[in-house]
């Protein structure tokens, strides 16, 4: 329900576009709405962090995943279970960058009544070509944000046009991201117990960015758009100075409004996992419980059994085992 | 259980499909073997947890209080506002299914609401509901009403997590389910609705100082039984001390390692290793447990537990403290206790009176794992062992969720393990240190009544005990928690069969020579010590 709910929230969107463009609410579609996506993004995702950063971390727990630092002698796994801020950043670079985590899968399974694993590192794979793609995707488009283009992101077109196939050249990010996005959504169909916690919220955002990289591919080698007037209007939005030419092709506004739904869902769906990774207690404190004391800014009054309570309690039985006692 | 089912029968029910049904219309059925039994009001009332009743979890009518509801949310709110961790945890799970298949209890009963992350969003579709804006959508948001049948649902399985961590291991965002079961548990016994099998121990740790309601005289003579048996079995009569001023050390141990076997066994390790140090340590009787059934109530109840075991290292005037062998003890002791009870500033920075080595990784909380202390030990050669009194014993070692995930305590242990035995044997690599599997019996569901379950999730456990016992004839699993020493000797006779369980500190007390040229012919456990004569003639 949820996977069919999504698709066809993701076509209807399409459509709107569609239709909107038809109707002539270029500057709606072209102008207004980025905008506003771009807004809502901001302070939707800056609301986010704040609120998360208003809840305090009461207690240090790290879940550590190899040696503690406890004796010299013995090696310690400083990446694993960092003993010092180094190791975090270290340990957190690990997650961002390469997935660290998500390398450990294993599938689980049983057979004749035993528990087998196996190695299946097909998700991290998958994962990770999915966000590096849609990262590099995400910086190659700055060319059309800026005037003149720096080198560095020439440098990256360049790269990633390495193939030299077809005019213009075949971007390799953008196939990739199309074919690990599919990935993504065939597991969560076929894999039995992903499709059974998977929500409309985890089919949408996948169809909504798979939706933008088609659209994105479409426009770039099958139906052209005027790539100069496109650029006058990102320019325009760039420096606050907006105007829509006329003649740029529906389907620009359909990948233009597809990305500015992304923007403005961001905030308030899962793909906070973004922001949210950075703040994860579990991985990114120190683990030196032992060694500095941290210090929970609510830690409550309770009430205790004090000894004297329990003296009183037991007084006689313990003078007769010899326990001593404070009060005789 | 005396029709218990056979291992065959269990194994042929577990089922890794999903039922047809989506989970939210899939209502919870109370298995028998699978819920624990309510809590009396008379403990919860003893420790101040709210609204005891009689009452049991299979009635139709929990007689929750009227405004349960709010009382839930309420709590919820402040949770969220307390607790980074849940805010953010209830935010960013991307539902990848990662942690799925990595949670011991899903692996042995394949009930889907066992997997981590439906474990979570149980909690979640209530957070979204009344917590976020698109859940005002309702069900196509993944968000659901508060109803008594959700709230029921969310308590059978809170129940049936042991807040082992693993699936925090594999999670890209280290979310911890642990770590939302705590929250869970937090809102049940705002509703009064404990299990009997925590709230007892924590009406008795809270009365007694220990779990098992152990009062003074009780221990004391559990140790005399003890003293009494080392003497037969090594001919060394240990004095130890109880509640005495002055001594250098405090030493706390959960209460089951003097009370009944083989935690015993370990204890006996403790007491000849202290004696050859001639370490000036004391027990307490008011101090009398090292573990921490609040770890899994509340994080008041945490608090109010520990708290005894500052108080009379303070009281004592002991220089610092020493820790037995337990797991759930240690995730308190090592992430929490500073923080809750601390600052220790009336301890010094503990140093080993025997090596003069400094634990610089204690030096605030003030508390030292018994391995890492007689790892030292045994690095500066102050103690010598005969290894070959270990020689029938072939162990393994089983990592503890929490001395592995809360605190990453592995190669101590090991090297302890190989410095007095001549034998020893890893299980496979995905089952141990940092991925190791749970009992299954962890926080608080050691109970009786869900036998059939603490089998199931100890499953993975066994399986991995089984492997090593038929490729490299293992004979005992060792270990370094007073759970595991009770739940894992039925759990591996059930599953594997002909393998005991054993305290490090129990291969420690049997290797240990305590005076040169002495002889043994028994061990801790009083059997005889095979081929112990043949040994020496080889020699
Ligand atoms: C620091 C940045 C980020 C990190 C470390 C990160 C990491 C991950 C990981 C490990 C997963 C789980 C594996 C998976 O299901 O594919 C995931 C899922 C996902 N991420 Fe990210 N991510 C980041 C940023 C983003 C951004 C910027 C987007 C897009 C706007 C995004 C979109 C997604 C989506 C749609 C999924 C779910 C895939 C599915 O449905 O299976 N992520 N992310
Ligand atoms: S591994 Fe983490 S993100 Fe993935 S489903 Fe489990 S809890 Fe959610
Ligand atoms: S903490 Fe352990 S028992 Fe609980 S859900 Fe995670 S893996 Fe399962």
């Amino acid at each position: 329900m949820g996977m069919l709910f999504s698709l066809v929230a993701v076509i209807a969107l399409a459509a709107i576009a569609f239709i909107g463009v038809k109707l002539g609410l270029l500057g709606l579609f072209g102008i207004i709405l980025p905008y506003l996506a771009i807004i809502v993004f901001l302070a939707g995702f800056i609301m986010k962090v704040v609120k998360w950063g208003k809840s305090p971390v009461p207690f240090h727990i790290p879940t550590t995943c190899g040696q503690q630092k406890s004796l010299p002698w013995i090696k310690q796994n400083k990446l694993d279970n960092p003993s010092s801020t180094l190791g975090v950043i270290g340990r957190m670079a690990l997650e961002i960058l390469l997935f660290r985590s998500l390398f450990r899968n294993l599938k689980t399974d049983m057979k004749d009544g035993k528990v087998i694993y196996g190695s299946n590192k097909w998700l991290w794979l998958g994962s990770l070509a999915f966000h590096l793609s849609f990262f590099v995707v995400l910086v190659r488009h700055l060319r059309f944000f800026t005037e003149p283009v720096p080198g560095w992101v020439n440098m990256i077109d360049a790269v990633d046009g390495f193939m030299q196939m077809g005019v213009p050249h075949l971007l390799m990010t953008g196939v990739v991201l199309l074919a690990a996005g599919g990935y993504l959504f065939l597991r969560r169909v076929f894999n039995q117990q992903v499709r059974y916690i998977s929500l409309a919220a985890d089919y949408f955002p996948l169809f909504l960015i798979i939706g933008v990289a088609l659209s994105g591919i479409l426009m770039r080698y099958f139906i052209k758009v005027d790539i100069v007037k496109v650029k006058e209007l990102t320019m325009g939005l760039a420096t606050l100075n907006v105007s829509v030419p006329e003649g740029i092709g529906v389907i620009f506004f359909i990948h233009l409004f597809l990305i500015s739904v992304l923007f403005a869902y961001f905030p308030f769906s899962k793909l906070m996992h973004l922001g949210g990774i950075f703040l994860s207690p579990t991985r990114n404190l120190v683990n030196n419980s032992r060694e500095v004391r941290h210090v929970n800014p609510w830690n409550p009054e309770v009430h205790v059994h004090t000894y004297e309570e329990y003296e009183d309690e037991f007084r006689e039985l313990m003078k007769e085992e010899g326990i001593p006692v404070e009060k005789e | 259980m005396a029709n218990k089912p056979k291992p065959d029968e269990l194994l042929s029910n577990i089922n890794y499909k999903p039922p047809r049904t989506q989970w939210t219309d899939t209502p919870v059925e109370f298995k028998k073997g699978y819920y624990c039994y309510a809590g009396r009001p008379n403990n919860l009332e003893y420790i101040s947890l709210p609204h005891g009743r009689k009452w049991s979890s299979t009635d139709d009518d929990w007689q929750l209080v009227d405004n349960w509801k709010e009382i839930f949310l309420e709590g919820m709110e402040n949770l969220l506002k307390k607790f980074r961790s849940f805010r953010l945890f209830m935010d960013i799970c991307v539902r990848c299914g990662a942690c799925a298949d990595k949670c011991h209890f899903f692996i042995g009963t394949g009930d889907p609401k066992n997997m981590p992350v439906l474990r979570a969003e149980l909690l979640r579709s209530i957070y979204r509901r009344y917590f976020t804006i698109s859940g005002k959508l309702g069900k196509i948001a993944g968000a659901r009403d508060l109803t008594e049948d959700v709230f029921k649902e969310l308590w059978y399985y809170s129940y049936q997590c042991t807040e082992c961590r693993r699936c925090s291991v594999f999670c890209p965002y280290g979310i911890d389910t642990a770590e939302i079961t705590m929250m869970a548990r937090e809102l049940i016994n705002l509703l009064g609705c404990c299990t009997d099998w925590i709230s007892g121990p924590l009406a008795n740790c809270y009365r007694t100082g220990n779990h098992l309601g152990l009062q003074p005289h009780t221990i004391k003579s559990n140790f005399e039984y003890m003293v009494d048996d080392l003497e037969e079995f090594t001919g060394v009569r240990v004095e130890p001390t109880f509640n005495r001023k002055g001594a250098e050390l405090l030493f706390v141990t959960p209460s089951a390692d003097f009370f009944a076997e083989p935690g015993m066994f370990t204890c006996m390790g403790y007491l000849l290793l202290f004696h050859k140090l001639g370490l000036d340590y004391t027990w307490s009787t008011y101090a009398s447990e090292g573990g921490n059934f609040g770890l899994f109530t509340s994080n008041e109840m945490m608090k109010r537990i520990n708290s005894k075991i500052y108080a009379e290292a303070k009281r004592l005037g002991v220089k610092w403290i020493l820790g037995g062998e337990c797991g759930h003890m240690w995730r308190v002791l090592h992430q929490y206790m500073d923080t809750m009870n601390g600052p220790a500033d009336f301890l010094e920075e503990p140093v080993s009176p025997i090596t003069g080595t400094k634990f610089e990784n204690a030096k605030s909380t003030k508390m030292v794992h018994i391995t890492e202390f007689t790892a030292d030990l045994i690095k500066n050669g102050k103690l010598k062992f005969d290894k070959s009194r270990n020689d029938h014993i072939i162990p393994t070692f089983h990592d503890s969720c929490n001395t592995s995930r809360g605190m990453g305590l592995f190669e101590e242990p090991r090297y302890v393990i190989n410095s007095v035995c001549n034998q020893f044997h890893e299980m496979p690599e995905n089952t141990i240190r940092e991925q190791t599997f749970c009992c299954g019996s962890g926080s608080g569901l050691n109970a009786g009544e869900i036998e059939e379950l603490r089998l199931l999730g100890g499953l993975p456990r066994a399986n991995a005990v089984k492997y090593v016992k038929e490729k490299n004839g293992v004979n005992m699993l060792s270990c370094i928690c007073a759970i595991d020493r009770a739940v894992l000797p039925p759990l591996v006779d059930y599953w594997v069969g002909d393998v005991d369980v054993c305290g490090v500190h129990e291969l420690v007390g049997n290797a240990l020579i305590m005076e040169e040229g002495e002889k043994r012919e028994i061990d801790l456990r009083g059997e005889p010590l095979p081929g112990m004569e043949e040994k020496e003639e080889e020699d």
